[in-house]
């Protein structure tokens, strides 16, 4: 076995904590790992230990690197871009800039008056939740690289041909005006210091534990449930590669979902375990953390109805194609 | 000493005032506390995420909820 595959598996899959478990499960508590109360408790278990102690050295590492690229500063890498490459690097950037819905309207004022077109800031909007640095690494742990990796590069794709299509579609005239007149002064922002970094970075971890805990243990609980309980005859009746309405349930379930992307994988993992396609639960995935009820309302500020509709149905429609073409050719990624 | 929290109200913004609230009471200083929440006057400091922490008309954190030491040590320099 060569180091890379003993690093994944020890520090990313955590193999041993899986074998720990289940000799716990089996000589303490007595439950035989083949039975279904002995599988889900493993399950259960294994995956909120992994799940916690992954997402800590993730948020810490991710965090300590995004305070690099604060949005004012993404605002100006930005700017000395055009067309797609500008499109290209917002959806890159929006990766790794910090970024609350919160600040939407700010960001979205931001961007407007440092001259870029409206589709590179939607790019931006679209990779920021949907391409989740920590998500696409636990991606990694649950499954595997190739499915990670294939997340990102379909992510990326959709943010980056997104936001040119809202571009190409020239819908500035649906933004509010009052988004043109409002100037972003150029001030110098204060360096943070190492000393600071260090500071958001501990911040970030215990401000994202204590606010996605609750998602997590739900998400682990459905999850060992459907493991140990519930038949996939069943789910693979609803769910499966089989029934073509599969991606189309899973999508428009997901939309209105406002569950953490760290709740949802652990109900992805076991749906995949039952013969859900691949292409299913991606589009699950996306679907819940690429829209959501609070931003939409955010965004609702400082762009008109058919805006905010256009991008909406971009989104659906790109998870959509994203959810069947991988049911069709991803096969061989699980 | 003036002192302004910048951003629309949301919990992060309200979160900084405590912090700034309690940083003024630990230290003993006079100053005054001042929520800007008018998209244009944030951004009239040159900051686009919230919240931000103002000192006497001087920026000193953006786009992240600072700790207590921080504030305090932005208060003081």
């Amino acid at each position: 076995m060569n180091v890379f595959a003993w690093l994944n598996d020890a520090l990313l899959k955590m193999t041993w904590l899986n074998e720990l478990v289940g000799w716990l499960v089996e000589r303490v508590f007595g439950l035989p790992l083949e039975g279904r109360a002995g599988a889900s408790v493993q399950f259960f278990i294994y995956d909120t230990v992994k799940i916690f102690v992954l997402l800590s050295a993730l948020i810490f590492v991710i965090s300590y690197v995004q305070s690099f690229f604060p949005p004012e500063r993404t605002r100006k890498i930005l700017g000395g871009f055009s067309g797609i490459w500008a499109n290209t690097l917002g959806a890159l950037l929006g990766t790794i800039t910090p970024f609350c819905s919160c600040s939407s309207i700010p960001l979205f004022i931001g961007f407007t008056s440092a001259g870029l077109p409206i589709g590179v800031t939607f790019s931006f909007l679209i990779s920021s939740p949907l391409v989740d640095l920590a998500s696409v690494i636990l991606l990694a742990s649950i499954f595997n690289w190739r499915i990670a990796i294939a997340y990102v590069v379909v992510g990326l794709a959709l943010a980056v041909l997104g936001g040119s299509l809202i571009s190409a579609l020239k819908l500035e005239r649906h933004v509010e005006p009052f988004v043109f007149g409002m100037h972003l002064a150029d001030a110098r922002l204060p360096e943070m210091t190492t000393k600071d970094r260090l500071a958001f970075a501990h911040k970030a971890v215990t401000d994202i534990v204590k606010r996605v805990w609750p998602y997590v243990l739900v998400g682990v609980g459905i999850g060992a449930l459907i493991h140990g309980w519930i038949p996939g005859r069943f789910i693979s009746a609803v769910l499966g590669s089989r029934n073509p309405f599969s991606v189309v349930l899973a999508t428009f379930v997901g939309v209105p979902m406002y569950a953490d992307i760290f709740g949802t994988l652990p109900i992805a993992e076991a749906l995949v375990y039952k013969g859900v396609g691949i292409g299913t639960v991606l589009a699950f995935m996306m679907a819940v953390t690429a829209l959501s009820l609070p931003s939409l309302i955010m965004l609702k500020k400082v762009v008109k109805t058919p805006l905010l509709a256009t991008f909406f149905t971009i989104v659906v429609t790109g998870i959509l194609i994203i959810g069947y073409t991988f049911n069709v050719f991803g096969g061989q990624l699980v | 000493m003036v002192i302004k929290v910048l951003g629309s109200g949301c919990a992060n913004c309200q979160k900084l005032e405590a912090l700034a609230k309690q940083a003024v009471a630990e230290l003993g200083l006079d100053a005054e506390i001042v929520k800007v929440t008018d998209y244009a006057d944030i951004m009239a400091y040159g900051i686009m995420s919230t919240p931000g922490l103002v000192v006497d008309e001087e920026v000193k954190t953006a786009g992240f909820v600072p700790t207590l030491d921080q504030v305090k040590a932005a208060l003081q320099s």
